[in-house]
């Protein structure tokens, strides 16, 4: 039998001989990510059960991100039920204290804790970007949380998979976040339903880990259950300055079968927004410049990585934003802020008039931090713009890239940015 | 559990998690609270009514987005009785089955189907009859463990027996 890189993980987590696409298979997990869920409904879920364990309290990372520091009392209380239940199951990696690391799914790779042939699941969607990492990860709900907390043990659908071909460079000004959009608008948000997708190619070589993360964090906007990348030495680097831990690389094998393969010239995608309301509403940001903006949007977990900071910064340096837009800059994680502080990107973004707030998911599920009003339109380096995402029901959201929010920011309306440049 | 009686409520393409429950209301401490924002956006008077509408056929990718399980939760809570979709959100599907809730994928298009229509759905024998208009649909049976898993009203009860 030959297998993609899904079925090989899935293969070995379930201790089965063979696997196929469709089948039924259970697995052991080997990290699990819960944020302010456990607060919501995990600890309610749970408690159920009427057990006082957990199966692996080291295999459990527990962060809060959402509302960080809380916004709302309401946000607080969440918050203490939260480190109320990871005190009582004596969870290891317990970072819902301090609240200063950042978004999960940036400080969990930070910390060494996604690494290749690993299963991880977390309570949060966009758990599929350690797939960057050559890892299989997704994200599952409360009551899934609970039956791995109990048992470390998940039902999986062995998903069919896609092979992306990726070739070359990205043109200067063009970002992982265009070619993600444009996916997802090739294909559809159903295009990838309960598949794996599969990025091989000199072109996924090329890409920096920041950037392959962008794109396995938004392969759930296809639907998709998995995204992952091939090992190569950049990602070895990349592990070396963050983990000891020993790790087996996983690649597919050469007669792996494919339900679809599709392939891009990077050099080819141009400036991508998706439009209100849906991650499938893409369009070339030449359709859309002139749409004025009020608010401008840089962070959260697709799009607040340094990479994503140096180019917008590269862009605003030496000027100002729009007098009518508000610009607020959300390094995903500290590691990340440190460094934009180090390499005078935040006095960049101050100068321009941006606003620099701590790491959180704030904005992007208007939670805190650039909540939007009534009829307001915010372009946003995130991933969602369903109705209502970062405020009132009657805003609008475009999803571009971090180029594309910085010199729409300038200008006063969407802009794109390889004039500027 | 087999036969399940109610009345159709109306979706399209794409509903997301962020449609079904608002992110503002996810802070909430009393689900009670929680309910009345249920699908809110696109219908302020869902929960109201929801007697007449309890069980939801929408189309494709239903239950998109986010893994905040208070999605369904509120559907749970308001006495939603299946949701019929062309396709499911991966953890959407997951969540309902482990809430008790059956999700049932149907090829069918469901263009007919009006808002209060007399459903009636025999999980068993994989069928759906609108009585309203007269049409009977057959879907693809919901795999055998996850029957099990909506027979026990939901994934916890059924790990309770087993731990």
């Amino acid at each position: 039998m030959s297998y993609t890189i899904a079925e090989k993980v899935l293969k070995e987590h379930s201790n089965l001989k063979e696997i196929s696409p469709g089948q039924f298979v259970d697995c052991d997990i080997d990290m699990i990510m819960v944020h302010e869920q456990l607060g919501g409904r995990i600890h309610l879920e749970y408690d159920k059960l009427g057990i006082d364990y957990i199966w692996d309290p080291d295999k459990v990372f527990f962060i809060l991100d959402h509302w960080v520091p809380p916004p709302t009392i309401s946000s607080a209380q969440m918050h203490q039920d939260a480190r109320k239940f990871a005190e009582k199951y004596k969870i290891t990696h317990n970072y819902g204290y301090q609240q200063d690391k950042g978004i999960c799914h940036q400080v969990l790779p930070e910390m060494g804790f996604a690494r290749p042939g690993m299963l991880i699941v977390g309570s949060d969607s966009h758990t599929t970007t350690y797939g960057a990492f050559n890892c299989l990860s997704t994200g599952i709900g409360a009551t899934d949380v609970s039956v791995v907390f109990a048992t470390g043990k998940l039902w999986f659908k062995v998903p069919e998979s896609i092979k992306i071909n990726l070739h070359g460079h990205f043109e200067k000004g063009i970002m992982a976040k265009d070619f993600i959009l444009s996916l997802i608008g090739d294909i559809s948000t159903k295009g990838a339903l309960y598949k794996s997708l599969e990025f091989h190619g000199d072109g996924a070589k090329n890409l920096s880990i920041d950037s392959r993360m962008t794109i396995t964090n938004m392969v759930v906007e296809a639907g998709a259950k998995f995204g992952i990348f091939l090992p190569d030495d950049r990602l070895k680097e990349w592990l070396a300055k963050r983990t000891s831990k020993q790790y087996r690389n996983v690649v597919p094998d050469e007669k792996a079968e494919y339900q679809q393969e599709l392939s891009y010239e990077l050099s080819e995608i141009t400036p991508t927004v998706a439009k209100p309301s849906n991650p499938g509403n893409i369009a070339k940001v030449e359709e859309v410049e002139g749409t004025e903006i009020d608010q401008a949007f840089l962070g959260s977990c697709t799009n607040g990585r340094i990479e994503d900071l140096r180019i917008a910064a590269k862009i605003l340096e030496g000027n100002k934003i729009h007098p009518k837009v508000r610009m607020i800059v959300t390094p995903a994680s500290k590691e990340i802020y440190l460094q934009a502080l180090k390499e005078g990107l935040l006095e960049i973004f101050l100068r321009a008039n941006a606003i620099v707030t701590n790491s959180t998911c704030g904005a992007c599920i208007g939670g805190h931090l650039g909540v939007l009003g009534p009829n307001e339109v915010c372009i946003s380096s995130t991933n969602r713009n369903f109705k209502g995402r970062m405020g009132d029901p009657t805003s609008e959201i475009y999803l571009a890239s971090p180029a594309t929010v910085a010199a729409s920011a300038i200008n006063g309306s969407i802009k794109d940015p390889r004039g500027v440049i | 559990m087999d036969l399940i009686k109610g009345y159709a409520y109306i979706l399209g393409d794409d509903i997301s998690t962020d449609d079904i429950i608002p992110s503002h209301t996810l802070t909430m401490r009393d689900s009670n609270d929680m309910v009345k924002h249920t699908l809110e956006f696109l219908d302020p008077h869902f929960s109201k009514n929801v007697d007449r509408g309890n069980i939801i056929f929408a189309g494709e990718n239903f239950g998109t987005g986010s893994s905040r399980e208070e999605a369904v939760h509120v559907f749970k809570l308001l006495g939603i009785k299946a949701v019929v979709a062309r396709s499911f959100a991966r953890i959407y599907f997951r969540n309902l089955i482990n809430n008790g809730i059956p999700a049932i994928s149907l090829k069918w298009n469901l263009n007919q189907f009006v808002k209060e229509d007399v459903i009636e759905i025999s999980l068993l024998k994989g069928l759906i009859i609108n009585k309203s208009q007269n049409i009977t649909l057959d879907f693809e049976k919901i795999p055998e463990f996850l029957m099990d898993i909506l027979e026990n009203d939901g994934v916890i009860n059924q790990l309770k027996k087993i731990l």
